[in-house]
């Protein structure tokens, strides 16, 4: 055990480090573009507080299109893409790209469907007091929907930390890419074994902590 | 002066074979300082009616004039602005439940641009005191009786200091003395600040306690209307009569 740690645990401690990196970097750009996208589909729909129907329904097929785009492929895609946004088509950084926009899409239903959780009733009575409709969405939509927004989040987290995975076997660092690199190339399983349980230990700490923050977050329940 | 009059007002849901006429040729006037009811049946249109008033559904023609203008015929900023004019409290409350009963009472002030906060903190304290809910500030929807969320969603509502409060059901969800202490709080506003009041219900006795005005609605018109003595000792319609055996029943 201890000789394990002394020959890997080094190597392991960067993975896991590169690993939260590609997750915690590509959920924020996610996120960036994921939550307005889901705002959108939100109050556009018929009978919200901004209904377009039309554009509603090809902004959907648009979403939907893009979602099931296997992430695999998407990476090798957009491969001319990503290297003239950041230089290159190899390494963590370069993952970043692939793996923010197909969890962009993904992200963007999964506001929606928080959001859709709140009640009509008080979308209008904020309409009756004179709020704009930038009023509502920041000051009733988002944050009446923050506890399952979280849990959103998590789930989000724990997808993206799923792709940084395939990152890894073509080359993205992390945890992914030992897993990949020992396990399959060189056939040292226990490396391999040791990534597995740093991934579950991972997603295990993202569920907790934001069901946690979820929790302490909602109001409706004490 | 009337301060709210409604002409010819015509509500249509869908088309077709889905035609639902809500509303037909409904013409009312509220005058300023009155505590008016509107009572009818389930399915009469009254909460058509209200939400017409507060803009939340447009007409399909008719005016409704407020302060001598037709808010049928706004939009955007214009709207906005009157729509300040008017309070509502909704049958369901609808309050922000992420947010405490201060930041409920406060949530419409917040939307002025450039607002001044000491002046909105005491203008809360003042609209909590007013509802008899000063100790309940920090407090969340979900901690309180459904009584204890009417008196939230009225603090919220007069908080722009509106000319009207418009009341969809608001005592259908509480207990006989709950009921009680609803519409003596209701009487004390108007008494009060002067706020024009007007009170959907299908409860007669609503109607009897409070109310100076009323209107009898059925089938999405206006079966008669009067002060509450003149139409419920004399009722003329069909409809005041069988409200008025029910109650008996
Ligand atoms: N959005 C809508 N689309 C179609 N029909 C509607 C809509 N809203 C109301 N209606 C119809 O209009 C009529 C009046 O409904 P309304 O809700 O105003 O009645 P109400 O008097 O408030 O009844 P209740 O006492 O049961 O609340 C009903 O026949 C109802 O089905
Ligand atoms: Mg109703």
């Amino acid at each position: 055990m201890g000789a394990f740690f002394a020959e890997y645990g080094s190597i392991l401690w960067a993975g896991t480090l590169e690993t939260l990196y590609m997750t915690l970097v590509s959920a924020f750009f996610a996120y960036v573009l994921g939550l307005p996208m889901g705002v959108v589909l939100t109050i556009t729909k018929p009978g919200s507080i901004a209904p377009a129907p039309r554009f509603n329904a090809v902004f959907g097929w648009v979403v939907n299109i893009l979602r099931s785009l296997p992430f695999i492929i998407l990476m090798f895609f957009i491969i001319p893409f990503t290297r003239a946004l950041v230089g290159t088509s190899i390494g963590a950084t370069a993952a970043l790209v692939p793996l923010t926009l197909s969890a962009a899409p993904f992200i963007a239903r999964m506001v929606e469907q928080s959001l859709e959780e709140i009640d009509h009733g008080v979308l209008e009575a904020a309409q009756c007091m004179g709020a704009t409709k930038w009023q509502i969405v920041t000051r009733v939509l988002l944050v009446e929907s923050v506890p399952s927004l979280l849990r959103g989040l998590s789930i989000s987290l724990i997808t993206i930390l799923g792709y940084t995975a395939i990152t890894g076997s073509v080359g993205a660092g992390g945890l992914g890419n030992i897993a990949f690199r020992y396990g399959y190339q060189r056939y040292q399983t226990t490396v391999m074994y040791a990534t597995v349980v740093l991934l579950i230990l991972l997603v295990c700490i993202i569920q907790i902590l934001f069901d946690r923050l979820a929790r302490r977050a909602d109001k409706r329940n004490r | 002066m009337a301060l709210i009059e409604i002409q010819h007002l015509t509500k249509v849901f869908g088309t077709g074979a889905d035609r639902v006429t809500a509303l037909e040729d409904v013409s009312l006037r509220v005058e300023d300082g009155d505590i008016f009811g509107i009572i009818g049946m389930s399915g009469a249109g009254k909460s058509t009616l209200l939400r017409c008033l507060s803009m939340l559904e447009k007409p399909t023609s008719g005016q409704i004039v407020l302060d001598g203008s037709d808010l049928a015929a706004m939009n955007g900023a214009q709207l906005r602005a009157e729509r300040r004019k008017m309070g509502v409290v909704f049958q369901g409350y609808n309050l922000l439940m992420q947010k405490t009963v201060a930041e409920n009472a406060a949530f419409p002030l917040k939307l002025e641009k450039g607002f001044d906060k000491a002046a909105v903190a005491a203008r809360v304290d003042e609209l909590l005191e007013l509802v008899g809910l000063a100790d309940k500030a920090g407090a969340y929807p979900a901690q309180l009786s459904g009584g204890q969320k009417q008196r939230v969603a009225i603090a919220r509502a007069l908080a722009t200091k509106p000319e009207i409060l418009l009341c969809d059901e608001p005592t259908s969800a509480l207990d006989p003395l709950t009921t009680k202490a609803m519409l003596a709080l209701l009487a004390d506003i108007n008494r009060k600040l002067g706020v024009t009041i007007l009170i959907i219900t299908h409860e007669l006795s609503v109607v009897r306690r409070i109310c100076g005005r009323v209107a009898v609605i059925c089938d999405g018109r206006v079966a008669e209307t009067g002060t509450v003595s003149q139409v419920f000792e004399n009722p003329r319609s069909e409809v005041t009569r069988l409200l008025l055996s029910e109650k008996e029943a």
